[in-house]
Parts: structure tokens; C-alpha cells; sequence
């Protein structure tokens, strides 16, 4: 055995080092703006630290801005949830390998996350006060109704992804273990099933509230004068920092926004460790 | 017995009865305002005429703005994004996973970290850094792809975990090491090729995020498809391009999902509920 050859720190102490390419990458391009946000968020516009402008979130103005958001993102992640879970149940119950599941999948994969100011453009040439193939909907422009009901359209197809794992956990003998028991369908949802799926879908309905609470291209397709929610405020806030009530504005809203997000991922979070429990 | 069998055949006949309701239901949901873009795509000019022009303009719409450009831009940047996304992540989750699995909790937490700070925060801390880079450089629209990757990562990650999950990469490792191979060749040439399915999940959910991706280009003042289209559309709303481009976007993206379900076949309900668990 040689001892002068063994390296002062072993090669395998250094193994970590592997994933500085990653680390960095990250540490500029998502760790850096997010500091860079907290950052500003509390700087006076002669530098130095001041929560003035934080404080700014409880204004009644910003409020209403929040509560908009907060009122689109419930009202769209109730609906969209309820729904998208009938539809996950009606997808779960069929053939795993069939065709109706996979375009369903596909087709809530492209909805869900890809359609971006397209959903605007549709509904608008579907129900648009003038220019509506199926109906002249006066409502269009209505907030939330009409933009609620675009919203539904991509959280519908979310919940299904969503959702669908843990319908497809719901094991059948459970629902034949309650019928030999003489168990109803009434009573296998009141008893079996709907306790079973309650944390997994509550997890989902957060998931839609964040994800709708940030949804920023859809609602600036659909009316980009009149700012209802927060997106659409940091937005304007970006674009044109003049006139503002100050110039960090943007980072106020934003950082209000992670505080929020964060929140309500983090339940969603110990939802979902709770719904692993079962579904394995 | 009898009695059983009749129960199961009852609600058998029930929850097919209540599917086709349901799929009949919102299928009609979904396919209305597709449908309808789809018809006034096909609009000739005068009213109720069908014409195959507007999808002829996708690659002649002269503006105010030109498409084009917009197409080509969004069609690169997908590219980049899903080279860049493979090169960055795949050896890190791989090197992970052999070396260093003290290290899963952390990578994996800051590759979902963009579910919490979504696109419309993160440009407000990207838009000094890149303000202050374009006063040294001229950054064209291509540079948007350093970002568009953070954007990817969560699905990108999710994708590639769990076509790592049923691969026995010590064996396989341990293998090719005593055979005398780097861990570059370790990693590229003998682990990369058993996650086939996992790469392409990646590549293919990378690809349709950029080009529907609007928020970021926007707001950092780029011009990329989405943000071609809302211009189109602020200047001419009922332009029959905005229509097909729209549905052309979707119907590649559409596309591109339902090629991955079916190859993902191969590995079964592992892959599934990787694509799933958003």
C-alpha cells in the first residue's frame, strides 16, 4: 500500500461536483431573477432598504387586484376541479390502452399547458359579441364570467392529468369488497372512494388555484386595456414604469405573488405525500 | 351467484351509459372552440365560402407584422431549448443517480421550482439582467432560450426520472467501467440508450412549451410566434391567418403528445404517471 498516492480528498467527496453545470445554470437563470425580484421589492428609489413599497400590497388598489385574481382562481379551480374529476373517472374506468384515453390525454396535455393566447382566439370566434360562430355572447367581456369560462376550458384538461392517477389507484376489489358487503354505489362513494380521493383532489384544486393565479397569456389575448388581475398589472407595471405609484411596482406584485403561490403549493405538496400513501 | 352477476352487469351497463354521456358531453366542450377556429380558417371571402387561403398565408402574411419570421424563431428556439435541456439535464440526473444521490432532494426541488415561480415573476427579475445585457450586445430573439429551458425543467425532469426508474444503472455502470469505459461513454452511450423513452417524453413536452409560450417574449419585448399572433391580432382581429396558424400550432402540439403515448407504450404505467403527475 502506498500512502502517497491516495489523493488528500477522495474521488468520490468530489463526486458532487458533477452537477455544478446544473447548479450554476440554475443559479443564473432562476435563483438570480428570483433574488433579483426579492431584492428590489424591498429597495427605496435612492437605494437603501424600505418597506414602504411592500407595504403597498395591503393599498386598496393592489388589493383589488389580488382579489380579482384570488376570486378568477377559486371560482375556475372549483369548477374546473369537479369537472375535470368526472371526466378523469370517465377516462379511468375505460380501456388503459384505448384510443378515447390517449387523445383525451393528449389532447388535456395541449390544452392544459400549451394554449396560451390560441384559447383566446377561439372562444372569441366561438362567442365573441360580434364576430361568435355558435352565439353573440354579451357576457364575453364580463369579468370573471366571461374569461372565467376560458380558464375552465384549460383547467378541465389540468385536472384530468391531474387527477387520473389516483382514480386509476381506486382498485376495483374495494368497490366489489363493499358490494358483497351490501354496500350501495352512494355508500362506496360516501364511505370508500370519496374519503380515498378527498386529499388527492383537494391537492388538485390548488394546483388549478396556482395555476390559474399565474396564468398571464390567455387573459392578455383576451382584454389587454383594463387590467383585472395581478398578471396583467406586473405586466403593465413592466412595460411602462412611468407614472406608477412607484418604480419597483412590478417587484411588489411579484413578490406578493411567490408568497401566495408558494402557500398554496405547499399544501399542495402535503396533499400529494398524503395521496402517495395509497396510491403505490 | 346469479344475483352478483346480475349486480356487475347492472352497473357495467350504467358506467358505459354515464361515459358516453360524459365523453359526448365535454368533447363537444373541447372540440366547439376548435371547430369553430377551424371553420373560420377555411373562410373564403365572402360569407359562408370555403377557401384554403388563410393556411396558404402562414408562410406569405406580410403583416403589419410578417409571420414568418415568427414561425422560424419559435421553430428554433424549440430546437435549441431541447438540445440545451439534454445536454444540461441528462447527465445530471444520470451522474445523480450513480454518485451523488444525497443530491436526488435538491435537484429535484429546484427543477420544480418554476411550478412556484411561474413565468410572470420570473421576467421581472429577468428583465434588468437582460435590459442590462442589451446595452453591450445585440441579443436576438434565439437568446430567449437560456430562459425557456428553466420554464421546461419541471416536465423536462419529470420525464426523465422516470425513464430512469426502470433502468439498472449500477449494473450497467459497474459493467462498463470494468470494461473500461469513461463515465462519459458510461452515461451517453450505455445509460442514455435504455432511456430512450424518457428523453423523448422530455424533448417532445420541451417542444410543444415553446411554442406556446407567450409571457416571457413578450414582456422581455421579443418577437416569437405567440407574440406574431397577438400583434396580428391587435392590428387585423378577424384575419383569417391568425385562425390556421393557431390550429396549425395546436395540431402539431396535438400531435406530438399523441406520438408519445404510443411510444410510450413499451413501458406501461410507469411512463404514464410521469406524463400525468403535474
Amino acid at each position: 500500500m502506498q500512502a502517497g498516492r491516495r489523493p488528500l480528498v477522495s474521488r468520490s467527496q468530489l463526486a458532487w461536483t458533477g452537477t455544478l453545470p446544473f447548479l450554476g445554470y440554475v443559479g443564473v437563470f432562476l435563483l438570480l431573477p428570483t433574488g433579483i425580484v426579492l431584492w428590489d421589492a424591498v429597495q427605496s428609489s435612492s437605494g437603501g432598504f424600505d418597506f414602504g413599497a411592500v407595504s403597498t400590497l395591503w393599498s386598496s388598489s393592489t388589493r383589488s387586484f389580488f382579489v380579482n385574481s384570488a376570486e378568477l382562481s377559486a371560482i375556475t379551480s372549483v369548477i374546473g376541479a369537479l369537472l375535470g374529476a368526472v371526466l378523469a373517472y370517465a377516462v379511468a374506468t375505460g380501456n388503459p390502452d384505448g384510443l378515447i384515453r390517449r387523445l383525451y390525454l393528449a389532447g388535456s396535455g395541449v390544452l392544459a399547458q400549451f394554449g396560451g393566447v390560441t384559447l383566446a382566439f377561439a372562444f372569441l370566434i366561438t362567442i365573441g359579441p360580434t364576430s361568435g360562430l355558435l352565439l353573440h355572447a354579451g357576457w364575453f367581456y364580463d369579468f370573471p364570467q366571461g374569461i372565467g369560462l376560458i380558464y375552465i376550458y384549460f383547467q378541465i384538461p389540468l385536472m384530468v392529468l391531474v387527477f387520473l392517477p389516483a382514480v386509476d389507484g381506486l382498485k376495483a376489489q374495494w368497490r366489489e369488497a363493499t358490494e358483497t358487503l351490501g354496500g350501495s354505489a352512494w355508500q362506496f362513494w360516501r364511505y370508500v372512494g370519496g374519503p380515498l380521493l378527498a386529499p388527492a383532489f383537494l391537492g388538485a384544486v390548488l394546483l388549478l388555484f396556482a395555476n390559474a393565479l399565474s396564468a398571464y397569456a390567455t387573459i392578455v389575448a383576451w382584454e389587454n386595456q383594463i387590467s383585472y388581475v395581478v398578471p396583467q398589472q406586473i405586466g403593465t407595471a413592466l412595460s411602462s414604469e412611468v407614472g406608477l405609484s412607484s418604480v419597483n411596482q412590478a417587484d411588489v406584485l411579484a413578490l406578493g405573488m411567490i408568497v401566495l403561490v408558494a402557500i398554496v403549493m405547499t399544501g399542495y405538496t402535503l396533499l400529494q405525500r398524503r395521496t402517495a400513501r395509497w396510491l403505490r | 351467484m346469479a344475483a352478483v352477476r346480475g349486480l356487475h352487469a347492472r352497473r357495467q351497463r350504467r358506467l358505459n351509459v354515464f361515459r358516453y354521456v360524459v365523453f359526448t358531453v365535454f368533447g363537444l366542450f373541447f372540440l366547439l372552440p376548435l371547430l369553430a377556429m377551424l371553420r373560420f380558417s377555411l373562410e373564403g371571402s365572402t360569407g359562408g365560402s370555403w377557401s384554403l387561403s388563410a393556411w396558404g398565408q402562414i408562410a406569405s402574411y406580410a403583416g403589419p407584422p410578417p409571420l414568418l419570421s415568427g414561425v422560424e424563431i419559435t421553430l428554433e428556439l424549440a430546437v435549441i431549448t431541447c438540445l440545451v435541456m439534454l445536454v444540461l439535464l441528462v447527465p445530471t440526473v444520470i451522474w445523480v443517480r450513480l454518485r451523488v444521490r444525497w443530491m436526488t432532494r435538491l435537484i429535484e426541488a429546484l427543477c420544480l421550482l418554476p411550478l412556484t415561480i411561474p413565468a410572470i415573476v420570473l421576467v421581472v427579475g429577468l428583465a434588468p439582467i437582460y435590459r442590462v445585457l442589451r446595452q453591450q450586445f445585440s441579443l436576438s430573439a434565439l437568446q430567449l432560450f437560456w430562459v425557456y429551458v428553466i420554464l421546461a425543467l419541471p416536465y423536462a425532469y419529470r420525464a426523465l426520472a422516470a425513464g430512469l426508474e426502470g433502468v439498472d444503472v449500477k449494473t450497467l455502470s459497474e459493467a462498463a467501467r470494468s470494461l473500461g469505459a469513461g463515465w462519459t461513454t458510461v452515461i451517453w452511450r450505455v445509460i442514455v440508450p435504455n432511456m430512450r423513452q424518457g428523453v423523448l417524453n422530455a424533448m417532445l413536452l420541451t417542444g410543444a412549451l415553446v411554442l406556446g409560450e407567450f409571457t416571457i417574449a413578450y414582456l422581455l419585448l421579443y418577437t416569437n410566434l405567440q407574440v406574431t399572433l397577438f400583434a396580428v391580432s391587435r392590428g387585423t382581429p378577424n384575419a383569417g391567418v391568425l385562425f390556421s396558424t393557431s390550429s396549425a400550432a395546436l395540431l402539431f402540439a396535438f400531435v406530438l403528445l399523441l406520438i408519445l403515448s404510443y411510444v410510450g407504450r413499451r413501458n406501461g404505467r410507469q411512463s404514464e404517471r410521469s406524463k400525468v403527475s403535474k
